[in-house]
């Protein structure tokens, strides 16, 4: 029989509609609100309003007394059968209580629990619980804190060190036990220029647009718990879950269902998920929460907040001969799951796309009475690039040199790498001068300037900004995560031909239902219509890390491509029994398998899966059924890069700053679907925009979080961005066989210190050298009168 | 407990409720229409948008009591006979969503404005949905999905 079934298009970088978005579009995802189980009864947290206080008293009895109401918990309580919150890094932690028991650390921890039947009557009952505390001065400032002023947070940890000073880089050992400082002294004693800068990587609320939730379900009869919750990673929620209720793996199922927005912060295990199991388990009885808004802001982990100490040492031609960063992290009250681990990606980026001859950074994180930080979109690169990219816009300012020219004197050369830095990575694959070029030119960056030169001239406050950046992704080998590293995937070709595939990488928006449907259909030759990617459920999906660290194609694509490439071996097998054909013969062509040269003579794929499940005569040393799975366990992370440039104009009246163009040329390497990756390079824009411009978590002097809800918070909406002007170059990456680099966080890093620049820029001026984010209007009002009086 | 009848996509809905029961989790909850979400609790973000006799409005904003006797049409109520809406259309076609749970909030906001404005600028779009948050897409591919729509109508 000759072929007749259409020759199937090759959708591997094309740009695929997302199969994601009929039922999204339609209102018929389930989020975890969305799910009811009979019987459910809802939890409601009585939260700490006060900083830093010692518990004197709960009265719970109000609470109690209200129909409906099932169970009150206090803190102390909760200490009997929850444990202590655990974390997922190997630094020292203080004791943190799922529900505070003696002392309340942050506005919003937790102080009591209320189980009541419906989520109105929760919050009443929550709202009748009154605390009486003994209050303590809190520590908000994180250099006093350095001091032990005003107070210190955790007995153990004196002057409110969590962690550091760490030292690092040139002349360092990797465990920072034996330091030398010759070369970085040597650099500052030649140095022709020095660039000292304190700069601010102010807090963020990282802000998805589904709040967190959890409901959790024990069923005492079989002894297994089931939990929903909106998270990034729903294999590492387990193992906690099993973990903290005694249980084994194999008694807890996790489910991700549609997950509403992560962005870094649903990596995390809260005290919620685990007072919600643990109270399900206890009373026997299904459980649901919903974090409100006002709740996210103080109960959810905040990202950045790092203040950095620049000094550059530099020639007068513009050549770097030094970095010095001295880095102190703000760290809030407790140590989360990867708290103290994310600013040490900030030190491990701090090499940034320059072969700079030494470099050297402490760090130091501090103990404050605020709520935890953690991973936010880009987690600790955007900070190092920040610093860096800061401090080599003040050199080209100050020598007068275009800033490309800067960048492009202190590269890396594309003909190093792989390159090992000062700070330990190493660069797998990199041609940053490629990507400044392609930057350049999509901005017209000769005619931008003269742009800009002619709106000064006419008295308009207009300035350009330009940043380079490298990222850290596809993390990351398992040395490098208390979790392991690496991904899982399994690939199922069904009786009649279809795909079943399932990815430890759990989505939350990335489209991987529609970037693994893509590479299937290609690796097979079959109608992506064919491929179901299933994900976000332990029952399911066997084992998994989740989706964090751009990794989602960088390491779980390429774990789905090692299982598919087995099936597809095995299957060859069976193809090539029943063509009586060798199998390094066959070639697999929409929707067939046929020998090669001959396509007469060949089977359809579901002829041969059918065959395969019924394999009579089996053919020797063939087991039955065609499913297959793989772990990929990456050899090195990647590294993602790329060049921003932004021209933003400052109302010299108002002080309003406005942008008005962003170019953004990335190198994510191969690109899966090119659409989807636009779709992520745009959303980290808007965050590394919104950071630059007009977010900002606020604490006053006694602790309480002034920006609690989005009236104070401000969100970037449609009209704070102009049209994004995106380009890319391909550079593959060695580490996986996908040649793809990874792309969710890229836009949070150049685009932050381009605005910035370009702020400056627009204010030279004034004699502005650096300006701290956000970029309030009244800030750079000020700025604007400075100069002029 | 106060009787709400409410017309929604097309057909009366009645239920007894608190008072002070919102219209989003009338729908939500007593309705299970859970297409409509919520993702503040001040009335900023939008995702609880839905058609109050033909007007956008914030559904954590209403009581449902307020609602009594008029005609809501949340996400579930936009396709018609199976054929999607050209906002979903476009939505879809444009990659004008990434999470998934502005979206909703985002379309019935974007039904207004078409109602308006059918033939909408750039910035007409970027003003039109600044009522609405997304945090995934940046927005562009938001403002090109509802041009879509516009181009279509």
């Amino acid at each position: 029989m000759a072929p007749t079934s259409p020759v199937l298009p090759k959708l591997v970088g094309t740009r695929v509609k997302r199969r994601e978005d009929p039922r999204l579009i339609q209102g018929k995802g389930t989020y975890v609100d969305d799910v009811k189980i009979v019987g459910m009864q809802h939890l409601a947290f009585k939260r700490s309003d006060v900083a830093h206080g010692r518990i004197v008293s709960i009265d719970t009895k109000a609470a109690e007394a209200m129909e409906g109401v099932e169970a009150v918990f206090t803190g102390k309580q909760i200490a009997e059968f929850i444990k202590p919150m655990p974390i997922g890094t190997p630094f020292p932690s203080p004791d943190h209580r799922v529900v505070a028991v003696d002392v309340v650390r942050f506005t919003g921890e937790p102080v009591a629990v209320v189980v009541a039947r419906d989520r109105y009557l929760a919050r009443d009952a929550a709202d009748a619980i009154t605390v009486q505390y003994d209050t303590l001065p809190a520590v908000v400032d994180p250099e006093a804190a350095l001091a032990g002023k005003p107070t210190v947070i955790h007995e153990k940890f004196a002057n409110n060190v969590a962690i550091g000073p760490i030292p690092g880089g040139t002349g360092c050992s990797p465990d920072g036990k034996s330091v030398d400082d010759s070369a970085i002294d040597a650099a500052f004693k030649n140095a022709e220029i020095v660039i000292s800068q304190r700069m601010m990587n102010q807090r963020l609320a990282p802000s998805a647009m589904e709040p967190r939730g959890v409901v959790a379900h024990y069923e005492a009869g079989k002894g297994t718990m089931t939990i929903w919750s909106s998270t990034q990673n729903p294999h590492i929620l387990r193992t906690f879950i099993a973990m903290m209720n005694g249980m084994g793996e194999n008694e807890v199922r996790a489910i991700a269902p549609e997950v509403g927005g992560g962005f870094g912060a649903k990596i995390n295990i809260y005290a919620e998920e685990y007072v919600v199991a643990g109270l399900s388990k206890r009373l026997e009885m299904p459980l649901k929460w919903i974090e409100d808004r006002s709740e996210a802001f103080v109960a959810t982990i905040h990202g950045r907040d790092i203040l950095g100490y620049v000094d550059l040492a530099a020639k007068r031609d513009g050549t770097v001969l030094g970095l010095k960063l001295r880095l102190i992290a703000d760290i809030g009250a407790y140590n989360m799951l990867l708290t103290a681990a994310i600013p040490t990606l900030t030190m491990l980026m701090a090499n940034a796309t320059y072969a700079f001859p030494a470099i050297r950074v402490t760090l130091t994180e501090v103990f404050t009475n605020k709520t935890p930080t953690d991973a936010y979109r880009g987690a600790g690169r955007p900070e190092a690039t920040y610093f860096v990219e800061r401090a080599m816009d003040m050199l080209a300012r100050e020598l007068k040199m275009d800033p490309a020219d800067v960048r492009r004197k202190n590269f890396i050369p594309k003909d190093q790498f792989p390159f090992q830095t000062h700070m330990g990575a190493v660069y797998d694959s990199g041609d940053y001068e490629k990507a400044l070029d392609k930057a350049l030119e999509t901005a017209n960056w000769a005619e931008l300037k003269k742009e800009r030169d002619k709106a000064k001239a006419e008295g308009r406050l207009v300035g350009l900004g330009l940043a380079m950046y490298v990222e850290v992704c596809g993390i990351g080998p398992s040395a490098s995560l208390p979790t392991g590293g690496w991904e899982h995937a399994q690939v199922t070709i069904e009786r009649d031909g279809r795909i079943t595939a399932m990815t430890g990488a759990s989505p939350h928006g990335q489209g991987n239902e529609t970037t693994f449907g893509q590479m299937l259909a290609d690796q097979f030759s079959v109608p992506l219509e064919h491929v179901t990617i299933l994900h976000g459920d332990t029952a399911v999906v066997k084992q998994g890390i989740g989706t964090f660290g751009s990794r989602s194609q960088a390491v779980g694509g390429a774990a789905l491509h090692m299982a598919a490439g087995k099936v597809k071996t095995k299957m060859a097998k069976f193809a090539a029994a029943l063509l009586e054909a060798h199998e390094d013969d066959l070639v697999f062509e929409s929707g067939r398998i046929s020998v090669k040269g001959a396509p007469a003579k060949g089977k359809t794929f579901a002829e041969v899966a059918s065959y395969a499940y019924i394999p009579v005569p089996l053919p020797p040393g063939l087991e039955p059924g065609l499913s297959d799975e793989a772990f990929f366990e990456p050899s090195n992370n990647t590294y993602p890069f790329g060049c921003h440039i932004a021209l933003l104009e400052i109302d010299r009246d108002t002080g309003e700053p406005k942008l008005l163009r962003l170019v953004a040329v990335d190198d994510a390497g191969n690109l899966i679907n090119p659409l989807i990756v636009e779709g992520q390079i745009h959303g980290g824009l808007a965050q590394g925009i919104g950071q630059a411009m007009i977010e900002e978590v606020v604490y006053s002097e006694d602790g309480q979080l002034l920006t609690g809800s989005f009236m104070d918070y401000a969100m970037p909406r449609a009209i704070d961005f102009p049209r994004f002007e995106l380009g890319n170059t391909v550079t593959p990456t060695p580490v996986n066989p996908l040649g793809a680099k990874g792309c969710g966080e890229a836009g949070t890093l150049g685009s932050t210190p381009a605005i910035v620049s370009a702020a400056v820029d627009a204010l030279s001026g004034f004699g502005v050298k650096h300006i701290d984010m956000m970029l309030r209007p009244e800030k750079l009002w000020r700025l604007i009168q400075g100069g002029q009086a | 407990m106060a009787k709400v009848s409410v017309t929604v996509n097309g057909k009366v809905r009645t239920a007894d409720v608190e008072p002070r029961t919102l219209l989003v989790h009338f729908l939500r909850e007593n309705l299970n229409l859970t297409g409509t979400h919520v993702g503040c609790d001040t009335s900023q973000c939008g995702a609880c948008t839905v058609l109050v006799d033909g007007r956008s409005a914030k559904a954590c904003t209403i009581f449902a009591v307020q609602a009594d006797g008029s005609s809501v049409t949340t996400i579930e109520g936009l396709a018609k006979d199976g054929q999607l809406h050209p906002l979903q259309e476009g939505f879809w076609e444009e990659h004008g969503l990434q999470c998934g749970y502005c979206t909703p909030g985002m379309i019935m906001s974007a039904v207004n404005l078409l109602a308006d404005t059918p033939k909408p600028t750039e910035t007409q779009i970027r003003e039109g949905i600044s009522g609405n948050f997304c945090r995934c897409t940046g927005y562009q591919h938001i403002v090109n999905a509802i041009q879509f729509a516009a181009a279509k109508r």
